[in-house]
């Protein structure tokens, strides 16, 4: 006896379904695939010479090694940023809590070209500590320091915003009982908390360099843009763009578009050993963080 | 309406969870689908309602084949065993959505005194403008209720509809559901897997095993008459001793009860704790008392046969008996299944 | 409050937490609203309501809002379709959702250029038609698109997974049409997710830079976004200028904050117990 389907929910019948999958799918072919492809075709489109070429210049191997050290930089800190805000945040009950989450998340809803424009009104000349720092004869701006402060800007919620959601649902037991037992704080952290988060971690760090090694509008006000100097990567693309060299920006922009597959990649990896999923939304309140955290 | 399910079917991937079932409901009859887990009686329930479909077999509604009827249009009302409330709509606007979406258009006053009506039977009046999440489980059972009933259905199907709530709570609910059966007249089919629920409701108890009906009858025929050692233990504790059949009688080591129609060969005797009684001297089977708990109507003897079977014992609360003491059972009745056919 | 710590850390945790939000977030922030706030009303009023700056604000609000509602019913329909049907290369779908997110919009910019461009592989097809995308406001819209999809697939799709079926079978059992039950049970369920991620994706477009500076054209009055007009101040060594239309960016960004949580509030009101 053959057995019958189950019957339709909402929004399977066959036709609308083959009709919603095909516009969806289409659309996502053109929005989402064909930028990734054409980064690709443009890359080689000067032939395979303009693009070992693009890669070997100078200038680009040092866009390249600025980028790396940023986020060697970045990355560490942040995360240890973001280690101590979880800990604190959902560990302990202290005033300020809800306030201090917000400021947290605050870089997120920000404009980059607002936080490049705030450091400057900094460490620029014309900013709080600009003179002070002239006259010591201290370079933040239009250098490292300038770029890694900014970088660190715009990625400082994406380690703690990961971490707080799944340590607020895990509680508080396994580490008064470790305690309990007479472990120190490190070791309750380090056999007891960090073995519940490592996905979760490695997931926000991922996530974090992937912007930090990205970021475009943030840096690109504080750095300069001094060619062969204080141009990341993405500066670079911009500027091969402006001078013209087609095929050589799409070079360097594949290097970074490689960094997104790569990225996402591992996004699946961490996702399917569970990382991801604390903060998501759900039916009950969307912004985990904003409402469960702050009991 | 009468409801008829002629050799229904249902596999899930490679599990059969209904083998053939045949069963007719009178209209207007309260009937319980009883079983334990994994029966199938979820899976019955939710083809009646068209929420799964029959891989074969025919479900009729009166006259009419309803086996391949949408849920949408076979016009059932539905209790699930969550209430499944639309959590942000009111107590009134979920009462009023079977109304609202259907094809029949009515003016909203229309509606509107069908809900009151509504909320005054399941006696919620007042709390119409109140989200499910504001009121209490059993409200919200009353809810799910009403608004299954808005709708006029033929036929009311309920998925464990006491399940979620608290003892308490439930007995009422049930004498409720009793009562507003009797002055609706609707056929109602209800899902259990507490035997108690089934007999104090229903006018007719179906009770499955494995995707069959094992018996059914009236809560009066499946208490007196059990078919088989799978009722008798499905419906009440009950003791389980091994005995021999030889013509027309089982033999209990030493005690001897009629079985005339049973075939010889080995056989199990069931008996209930109330069907026993203890006595210290005198015959029966002897046996030492173990431990004896208290309950406010009656106590109950755990005992150890000479022969080591442990027996269960309902006894008087005025009866003076103590651990170790030593005795004799009687039994006042008893359910003899051959070992074969009892299927336990 | 009350709860005594039992467990160690919290002046090492907090100190960290404390010491770099204070560096990295307030003070930058701190250090913005203070510059522009020491213009002088007048100055400032004069800086942000000028004619650049307003027509600025206009192509990027409605660029942002189209681009919104596009992602609106573009995202919840892939949404959709990642969580109801099941299809070969679902997976592969679903991963690539996060693509803008991982692309770096320098890199977004000049890829959605090449493609949009008069010469492009869609600026060529649209050229036919007469549409022009490229250096155009649509090419605004098409930027900011491009870069916020993910936010309302991504707080759409966990909700409608976990959406419990027996709310649909039950409207279905009262014999609700499929349109009738998505309107009134499913799309009411999702909306606070919805309105999370319409935020987001609103928040993101107003303030993308990256992606749209290479598509946009940015010819001052008609194709130049608010983010680039304060870039261009700064260039122009107009230091106060540049403060003062970041300023105005920052409010606009704290205020969709706000709005968005007061709407969340009322839209989940049924949840509340009394």
């Amino acid at each position: 006896m053959a057995q019958k389907k189950k019957p339709p929910r909402v929004g399977d019948h066959p036709a609308f379904r083959r009709c919603l999958l095909a516009v969806v799918l289409t659309l996502t072919a053109l929005v989402v695939v064909a930028p990734l492809l054409v980064i690709a075709v443009q890359a080689f489109s000067a032939g395979i010479g303009v693009f070992l070429a693009t890669i070997a210049d100078p200038d680009t191997r040092h866009a390249i090694m600025l980028t790396v050290v940023t986020a060697l930089i970045a990355v560490p800190v942040n995360t240890v940023f973001g280690v101590a805000a979880a800990w604190a945040i959902t560990k302990f009950d202290f005033r300020g809590k809800r306030f201090l989450l917000i400021v947290i998340e605050i870089p997120f809803s920000i404009s980059p070209i607002v936080a490049g424009v705030a450091y400057l009104f900094v460490y620029g000349l014309q900013g709080l500590f600009g003179p002070a720092l002239e006259a010591a004869d201290v370079k933040i701006l239009f250098a490292l320091p300038g770029i890694v402060l900014a970088s660190m800007f715009v990625t400082a919620p994406f380690v703690a915003r990961e971490l707080i959601p799944l340590m607020q649902a895990q509680g508080r037991d396994l580490e008064e009982a470790a305690t309990s037992l007479g472990a120190s704080g490190w070791r309750t952290f380090f056999s007891v908390t960090l073995p519940n988060v490592r996905w979760a971690l490695l997931y926000g760090v991922v996530l974090c360099n992937a912007r930090v090694m990205g970021e475009f509008g943030a840096v690109s006000v504080v750095s300069g843009n001094i060619r062969g100097q204080t141009n990341t990567l993405p500066l670079h693309v911009e500027l091969l763009y402006h001078d013209y060299q087609t095929a050589g920006a799409f070079a360097a922009a594949s290097i970074l578009a490689l960094l997104a597959v790569v990225t996402l990649f591992a996004k699946v990896l961490l996702e399917r050993q569970g990382a991801g999923r604390a903060g998501r939304p759900t039916l009950a309140a969307p912004q985990t963080l904003k409402a469960e955290t702050l009991k | 309406m009468k409801i008829r399910l002629d050799n229904v079917v249902k596999t899930f991937d490679t599990f059969r969870a209904v083998h053939g079932v045949s069963l007719d409901i009178e209209s207007g009859e309260l009937l319980a689908l009883l079983g334990p887990s994994g029966s199938g009686k979820t899976t019955i329930l939710r083809m009646v309602a068209g929420l799964e479909y029959a891989d074969g077999g025919h479900i009729y509604f009166g006259d009419e084949d309803a086996t391949d009827i949408p849920v949408r249009d076979r016009g059932v009302g539905f209790v699930f065993q969550h209430y499944a409330l639309f959590p942000h709509m009111t107590v009134a606007e979920n009462i009023a959505f079977g109304m609202k979406v259907s094809k029949v258009k009515r003016e909203k006053a229309e509606i509107s005194t069908r809900v009151g009506e509504l909320l005054r039977l399941v006696r919620l009046e007042g709390l119409g403008e109140r989200f499910p999440s504001q009121i209490s489980g059993g409200q919200r059972q009353r809810v799910a209720l009403a608004r299954a009933l808005a709708v006029d259905p033929k036929v009311l199907l309920l998925d464990e509809p006491f399940g979620a709530l608290d003892a308490s709570v439930r007995r009422d609910l049930r004498r409720w559901l009793r009562e507003i059966h009797d002055e609706l007249g609707i056929t109602t089919l209800f899902v259990t897997h507490d035997q108690e629920e089934a007999l104090d409701l229903a006018d007719r108890v179906v009770i499955l095993n494995e995707g069959r009906i094992v018996q059914q009858g009236t809560p009066q025929e499946v208490c007196r008459a059990p078919n088989s050692a799978f009722v008798v233990s499905f419906l009440g504790d009950a003791n389980r001793l091994p005995a021999e059949v030889l013509s027309g009688k089982a033999d209990l080591g030493g005690t001897q009860l009629a079985a005339p129609d049973l075939a010889d060969g080995p056989a199990e005797v069931y008996l209930r704790p109330g069907d026993l009684e203890w006595s210290n001297t005198g015959s029966g089977i002897a046996a030492r008392v173990l431990r004896v708990i208290d309950r406010p109507d009656a106590r109950r003897i755990l005992a150890l046969t000479e022969s080591e079977h442990a027996l269960e014992l309902d006894v008087p609360p005025e009866t003076e008996v103590g651990s170790n003491d030593r005795g004799f059972v009687q039994i006042r009745r008893a359910r003899i299944f051959s070992k074969s056919a009892s299927g336990a | 409050m009350t709860r005594r710590r039992v467990l160690p850390g919290l002046p090492l945790a907090l100190g960290i937490t404390l010491v770099y939000v204070a560096i990295i977030v307030v003070l930058p922030l701190g250090a913005l609203v203070f510059k522009a706030a020491s213009l002088g009303p007048e100055d400032y009023w004069r800086i942000v309501s000028s004619d650049r700056a307003v027509a600025s604000y206009r192509v990027t609000v409605l660029s942002a809002l189209a681009a919104t509602a596009f992602n609106l019913v573009f995202g919840m329909a892939l949404a959709w379709v990642l969580v109801r049907y099941r299809f070969p290369g679902r997976r592969f779908i679903d991963a690539l959702v996060d693509l803008p997110f991982a692309l770096p919009t320098a890199v977004a910019g000049i890829a959605l250029t090449a493609l949009f461009a008069p010469n492009g592989w869609f600026g060529s097809v649209a050229g036919l038609a007469g549409i022009k995308v490229a250096y155009t406001p649509l090419g605004i819209m098409i930027a900011m698109s491009f870069t916020s999809l993910p936010f309302i697939v991504r707080t759409v799709q966990p909700v409608l997974e976990d959406l419990d079926p027996a709310l649909e079978e039950a409207a279905q059992s009262l014999g609700g049409s499929d349109g009738s039950i998505f309107m009134r049970v499913i799309l009411p369920l999702l909306a606070p997710a919805l309105l999370a991620g319409l935020s987001l994706s609103f928040a993101r477009s107003l303030g993308e830079f990256g992606a749209i500076i290479f598509i946009a054209g940015n010819q001052p009055m008609s194709t130049e976004i608010t983010a680039l007009l304060a870039f261009i101040r700064l260039e122009e060594y107009d230091y106060q200028a540049a403060a003062a239309i970041a300023s105005v960016l920052l409010i606009a960004a704290f205020m969709m904050l706000a709005v968005t949580n007061l709407l969340q509030a009322r839209a989940l009101r049924y949840t509340a117990r009394n």
